[in-house]
């Protein structure tokens, strides 16, 4: 296939073209492939994207990058006050500002990167009414960017383990599995809300409220084994109790979660999954709708 | 293998607009309608809407293009044009029809697409780039390139919210310039900056386009079109009117699109001087090919068309007749006179009298021009008027690549275009002669 054609008006040579690469655009009904691979070409744009998010993120603030411990930091000493010190909350026999901050670290995560996630698509209609690339870089991105404040509030509990004397167990391995958990959860429903986002803009209203519910749902300023032993396995229908409590395992040596987290990652894989075909069925109107 | 780069076929494309908007009249009623509202869209949530809601952006729309031809696309605003690059770039889908493209896609639907605020120049060129579809290492490769072009090197690290507009769209039009794909969709993009920049952007064009990559152009710029493109289509409310080569759909569009071509009625005119035995009645113009035009065009050949009525009971005569063509502020510009080439027009009844230029020299603009016809003139003195009528017409001139350089001349004030040639001779002694 290395024939050239000699262009008659100007003479020049033209590339041979790869012929493999022809793109067919016709309408599309029904559900449609996931088509991963596209998104994997354009892994570049990807980081950028996510770079934008990261570089971005405290431009023009005083106190930078310190906003990602700041948060969590303060919720863990309302939280110790209130729940740890006047409603003396149970939390395990582990002291309560480093058990709710171990907790509050994977959930600031997870409702930053949903909130982001969720309004995506719709803070890039510009880039989406302009330019084809794999939508799904953009809610992708977004996750991932979040990633950045979650290492920076790590130290903080590093420091924490380090004060109350926790020193990390062979369990901790396991914490790039559990993070991969809150990411793939925090995608899961931030592509449904996203691309729901796109035709109702109601969603953006529905977000705080929906990490608040959430938030209380989750055994932060708690301790999953308030729940009943033969309930506690459905607790897992909610990813982030799996995720929550699978880091004070990992890292403060609760017992293992088992059967809950289990529960978790099946709900998470189903969503993910849901997610994504829900997300690609709809990403064909994006631009006319958005 | 084929040599046919983009193959489109009935492309359609529908769009749902908004139903009738009721109209609130008093702040009590909008409330009562904002509250009803969420109930109403429950109600209807789900169901198709009325066909009477739809419009068809784009409507069985076919073509070919093929490797290495820059086809031009043409139209009103709202003809689809847009439509179909979104289309084509895979932005949005198409409701019927296909199209198949052969090899990489680029579009260029606006320049600046994700440049964010925050970041600085450099870091805007990568994000910028890696949107528009370039490889990391392409960018790395043609950096320098890219700034030098943007003529921004100074303010490389200033966040581009500092950036005057212009040399935010410099920069902007800078990385979408070295974009490098088989296939080229542009929009109207050309529009900015200053005239410098533009005729800068025009030139690279025409690099991409000598090229020999495909290039399907979208301007609004006919002048752009007819030197850039080998070939174009015309659409309108949607639908494909013709295609053919550059050149003759440029002059299609131009005569449909400026209305009907009209002729000017010069008859009723009351402030004229002359005896009047004859009189200028309509003029109108032809181009080189005697279609009657609304404006023709600089360095192309023109004719100017003048009818002239005879009194009942007027004599044949000879006589001269001119037309005096001024500028807006009514300097006058030059004398289409027939004295001047010792021609006489031979007037009898109904007499059409043609004055022919075969190169038009005229900028784009528009001029105001006197008729005259006199029985005799020698030198400056004029004798025996027959008709006079100032300002009887205006002559419009429309934009045109005079030169034949595939740019248009934009000089503030000039008016006229005169043939002319460089050259120069190096090695001279200085006060040599």
């Amino acid at each position: 296939m290395n024939a050239t054609i000699d262009d008659q008006k100007t003479g020049t040579v033209i590339p041979p073209v790869d012929a493999g690469s022809t793109t067919v655009i016709r309408p599309s009904s029904g559900w449609v492939a996931l088509n991963l691979r596209d998104l994997w070409n354009y892994r570049e744009l990807l980081y950028f994207l996510t770079w934008r998010d990261i570089k971005v993120r405290y431009k023009q603030t005083v106190l930078g990058a310190a906003w990602a411990v700041l948060q969590p930091f303060f919720t863990m000493v309302v939280f110790s006050v209130f729940f740890g010190q006047l409603a003396k909350v149970p939390s395990d026999g582990i002291p309560y500002p480093i058990f709710s901050y171990c907790a509050l670290l994977p959930w600031s995560y997870f409702s930053g990167a949903l909130n982001r996630a969720g309004n995506s698509l719709v803070g890039s209609s510009h880039l989406i009414t302009k330019v084809y690339f794999p939508r799904l870089a953009i809610p992708v991105s977004a996750v991932a960017a979040g990633l950045v404040d979650f290492g920076i509030a790590f130290v903080v509990l590093l420091g924490m383990m380090f004060y109350y004397g926790y020193a990390p167990t062979t369990a901790a391995l396991t914490l790039p599995f559990l993070l991969l958990l809150a990411v793939a959860t925090a995608l899961a429903v931030g592509l449904w809300l996203s691309a729901l986002n796109v035709q109702y803009r109601d969603v953006r209203y529905t977000i705080p409220f929906l990490t608040q519910f959430w938030l209380f749902a989750t055994p932060i300023a708690y301790s999953s084994s308030l729940v009943p032993e033969r309930w506690r396995a459905w607790y897992g229908l909610n990813p982030m109790a799996g995720v929550v409590e699978g880091f004070r395992w990992a890292l403060l040596g609760k017992e293992p979660p088992g059967p809950l987290l289990a529960v978790s990652i099946v709900v998470v894989i189903l969503l993910l999954i849901g997610g994504l075909y829900y997300f690609r069925r709809m990403e064909r109107t994006f631009a006319d709708v958005v | 293998m084929t040599d046919t780069a983009v193959r489109v076929e009935n492309l359609s494309k529908r769009y749902r607009i908004g139903g009738p908007q009721a109209r609130y009249k008093t702040i009590r009623e909008t409330l009562v309608d904002m509250a009803a509202a969420p109930v109403r869209r429950l109600r209807t949530l789900g169901q198709p809407s009325p066909e009477n809601e739809t419009i068809w952006a784009l409507k069985d729309v076919s073509f070919d293009v093929k490797r290495g031809e820059v086809m031009g696309i043409i139209g009103r605003n709202g003809a689809g044009k847009t439509t179909l690059l979104r289309i084509l770039s895979h932005i949005t889908e198409p409701t019927e029809g296909y199209a198949e493209i052969k090899g990489r896609v680029g579009s260029l639907l606006e320049v600046g697409t994700g440049f964010h605020p925050e970041l600085t120049g450099r870091e805007n060129i990568y994000l910028n780039g890696a949107i528009l579809g370039m490889k990391r290492a392409e960018i790395d490769q043609k950096f320098d390139e890219i700034v030098a072009f943007s003529e921004i090197e100074k303010f490389l690290d200033t966040p581009v919210k500092r950036y005057s507009s212009g040399m935010y769209v410099r920069l902007a039009f800078s990385v979408a310039a070295h974009l490098e794909p088989e296939i080229l969709l542009v929009d109207e993009v050309l529009a900015v900056g200053d005239a410098a920049f533009q005729k800068k952007c025009l030139g690279k064009m025409e690099g991409v386009a000598s090229e020999g990559r495909t290039v399907l152009f979208v301007s609004h710029r006919m002048e752009a079109i007819e030197a850039l493109c080998h070939s174009a289509v015309l659409l309108d409310a949607g639908c494909l009117v013709v295609a053919g080569k550059a050149h003759s759909i440029v002059e299609h569009y131009l005569k449909t699109t400026t209305g009907e071509a009209r002729t000017i009625e010069v008859g009723d005119r009351l402030d004229r001087t002359g005896t009047g035995e004859y009189r200028f009645t309509r003029v109108w113009f032809t181009d080189e090919r005697e279609d009657t035009v609304n404006a023709v065009r600089p360095g192309k050949p023109c004719r100017i068309h003048a009818l002239v009525s005879a009194r009942d009971g007027a004599e044949p005569t000879d006589a001269f007749a001119s037309i005096a063509v001024q500028d807006r502020r009514g300097s006058p510009l030059f004398t289409l006179s027939s004295a001047l080439i010792d021609t006489r027009v031979h007037l009898e009844g109904n007499t059409e009298i043609v004055w022919e230029v075969d190169r038009l020299q005229l900028y784009e603009g528009e001029y105001p021009c006197n008729l005259f016809l006199a029985e005799s003139s020698s030198g400056e003195a004029v004798h025996g008027i027959i008709d006079l009528v100032r300002d009887a017409f205006i002559l419009p001139v429309g934009p045109g690549d005079y030169y034949g350089t595939g740019r248009i001349a934009r000089t503030r004030d000039d008016k006229l275009f005169v043939d002319f040639r460089v050259q120069s001779t190096p090695g001279v002694e200085h006060g040599a002669n």
